[in-house]
Order: structure tokens, then C-alpha cells, then sequence
């Protein structure tokens, strides 16, 4: 029998990937996004988890903001990303330093 | 082991593995095609965990918008990606030490963790029975009144993230040949038109 803790399991790996793969590509900003766009997908799924175990359709509503949000976060995101690739030819983040002052 | 056992362990894994390969694959096109299968296979979770609009929503909104705008920008960006990977393996160590640790401390936090006895008092909107009302409809019920200022920001949200892409990605450039209606139409006829009287076998 699937319960609670098998979802949050598979939510708490995902997460876990998702911060391994910022610290793994810390070069690369497209792969940076993407590794944010797991981890929000593993808090949907503890929402929807609790949601749905306890009955509650609360948690569904707030996963449908979360997803809103990352949407709104990832076209953002590669804006910036195409701006700062018009500007500097490279989409290297480590050496981001134009706005230092 | 039910059906639903089966395809929740299915998606599961499929899941946890796409997710792994998004963040160490070669080629970032194929990280966003990894992505593409682990929102697929996480809402074939939602639609186990009975949520089924999420689910959808998951398809339309992540699939069909943010990959898509992922693997536009992948595509479109001219950028020598090998270079960027070069030096991956230099920071594996700390990257595995990170997640270690945060996954030991899911695990304690995991291993302390219960339901509060008033839990089921504090729900806020109990889920109708399925034979009531069916998941999307009972979540449109729940949206359209009682969240309805949520709502409207998520609108907001949009909007605004909307208008800055546009902004950001906007670029006027000057060597490029453009269409001036307020000079199409201030052209006079008089001066655009000239009449000329061509004498028969000379020609202008």
C-alpha cells in the first residue's frame, strides 16, 4: 500500500537533485533553471501529497500559485538570460560581475 | 502489488532517475527533454494521488509553455556548452556532500515527524466525496470564491512577468528597414506625381 511517506520520499529526492545540480553546474545558468524548476516540482508534489492524504484541497490550490509563479520565474529567467548573452556573448554565471559597483 | 502500486513505483522512479539525468546530462537539449519526462511522469503522480486538474495543468503549463521556452533558449543561445562543462567533475565532491547532508537532514526531520491530533479539524476546504463533486470542478468552486484574490494576483503575476520578457527581450535595431505610416500618409499626391507630355517617337 503507497501512503504518505512514499511521496514524500520521492519529493525529498527530487529536491535533493535539484540543489545537487546548482552546486554541480555552477557555470552553466540554463542548467541552474532547470535544477530550479525540480525543486519546485518536489514541493508540488509534497503539496499535493498532503493534499490528498489529508484531505484538504487547499494544498492543490497553493500548488496551482507555485506553479504560476515558476512560470512567471522561468520566462524571466531566460529573458535575462538572452539579455545577458546579447550583451557578453557567454552564458558563464561564475564570473557575473557587471553590477559590482 | 496492486496496479496502482505498480505505477506509482513506475513514476516514481522514472521521476527521481529523469530528474538525475536533467542535471548531469551532456547536452542541454537533452536535459530539457529529461525534464520534458519527469513532469510527465509526475503528473501521472498526480493523477494517482487523485488530483487530477494539477496533473493536467502540469502537462499544459510545464510541458507545453516551459520546456518549450527552455529548449527555444537552449536552441536559440549559439553557446559552446562542452566549454561550460569542462570542469563538472571539480565540483562533484561538494555537490554530493551538499545533498548528502540535506537529505540527512529530510531524514531526521522525516524521522521526528507527526500529524498534529487537530489536523483534521484545521482543514480549511475538506475534499467533497468523488461521488459529490469530481476533483476539477470541486477545485474551481474552491478558486473562484474563496480564492479569488489569489487568484487575481496569479493573474497579476503573469501579467507582469509577461510585459518583462517583452521589455527585457525587445531590441530596436537601426539597420533594419521599417514601415513610417505617419509619412505614408502625409505623402501629397502633387508632389509624389509628376505628368509628363511624351512626344510620339521621341520617347522621355
Amino acid at each position: 500500500m503507497i501512503g504518505l511517506e512514499h511521496y514524500l520520499t520521492v519529493a525529498a529526492a527530487l529536491f535533493v537533485i535539484g540543489i545537487f545540480g546548482i552546486f554541480v553546474n555552477r557555470k552553466n545558468v540554463i542548467i541552474i533553471l532547470m535544477s530550479i524548476e525540480l525543486m519546485l516540482l518536489a514541493v508540488n508534489i509534497n503539496l499535493v501529497a498532503f493534499s490528498s492524504f489529508l484531505g484538504d484541497l487547499v494544498g492543490q490550490v497553493f500548488t496551482l500559485f507555485v506553479l504560476t509563479v515558476a512560470a512567471a520565474e522561468a520566462a524571466i529567467g531566460l529573458a535575462i538570460l538572452v539579455c545577458f548573452f546579447r550583451n557578453r556573448g557567454t552564458i558563464a554565471v561564475e564570473d557575473v560581475n557587471v553590477m559590482k559597483g | 502489488m496492486g496496479f496502482a502500486d505498480f505505477a506509482f513505483y513506475l513514476f516514481a522512479i522514472t521521476v527521481v532517475t529523469s530528474g538525475l539525468f536533467v542535471v548531469i546530462a551532456r547536452n542541454p537539449v537533452h536535459s530539457v527533454l529529461w525534464l520534458i519526462l519527469a513532469f510527465l511522469s509526475s503528473a501521472g503522480l498526480f493523477v494517482l494521488l487523485g488530483a487530477e486538474f494539477v496533473a493536467m495543468l502540469l502537462i499544459i503549463v510545464y510541458v507545453g509553455a516551459v520546456a518549450v521556452l527552455f529548449l527555444f533558449v537552449v536552441m536559440m543561445l549559439d553557446v559552446d556548452f562542452a566549454e561550460l562543462r569542462g570542469e563538472l567533475a571539480k565540483f562533484v565532491p561538494l555537490a554530493g556532500l551538499i545533498g548528502v547532508i540535506l537529505l540527512m537532514e529530510l531524514a531526521l526531520v522525516f524521522g521526528v515527524w507527526e500529524t498534529a491530533e487537530n489536523a483534521t479539524a484545521l482543514r480549511d476546504a475538506v475534499t467533497p466525496p468523488l461521488s459529490e463533486t469530481q476533483n476539477t470542478a470541486a477545485l474551481g468552486e474552491l478558486i473562484y470564491t474563496k480564492y479569488i484574490y489569489l487568484f487575481q494576483a496569479a493573474g497579476l503575476i503573469l501579467l507582469v512577468a509577461m510585459i518583462g520578457a517583452i521589455v527585457l527581450t525587445l531590441r530596436h535595431r537601426v539597420d533594419i528597414k521599417r514601415q513610417d505610416i505617419l509619412s505614408q500618409i502625409y505623402r501629397d499626391p502633387a508632389e509624389q506625381m509628376e505628368l509628363k507630355d511624351v512626344k510620339p517617337g521621341q520617347g522621355l
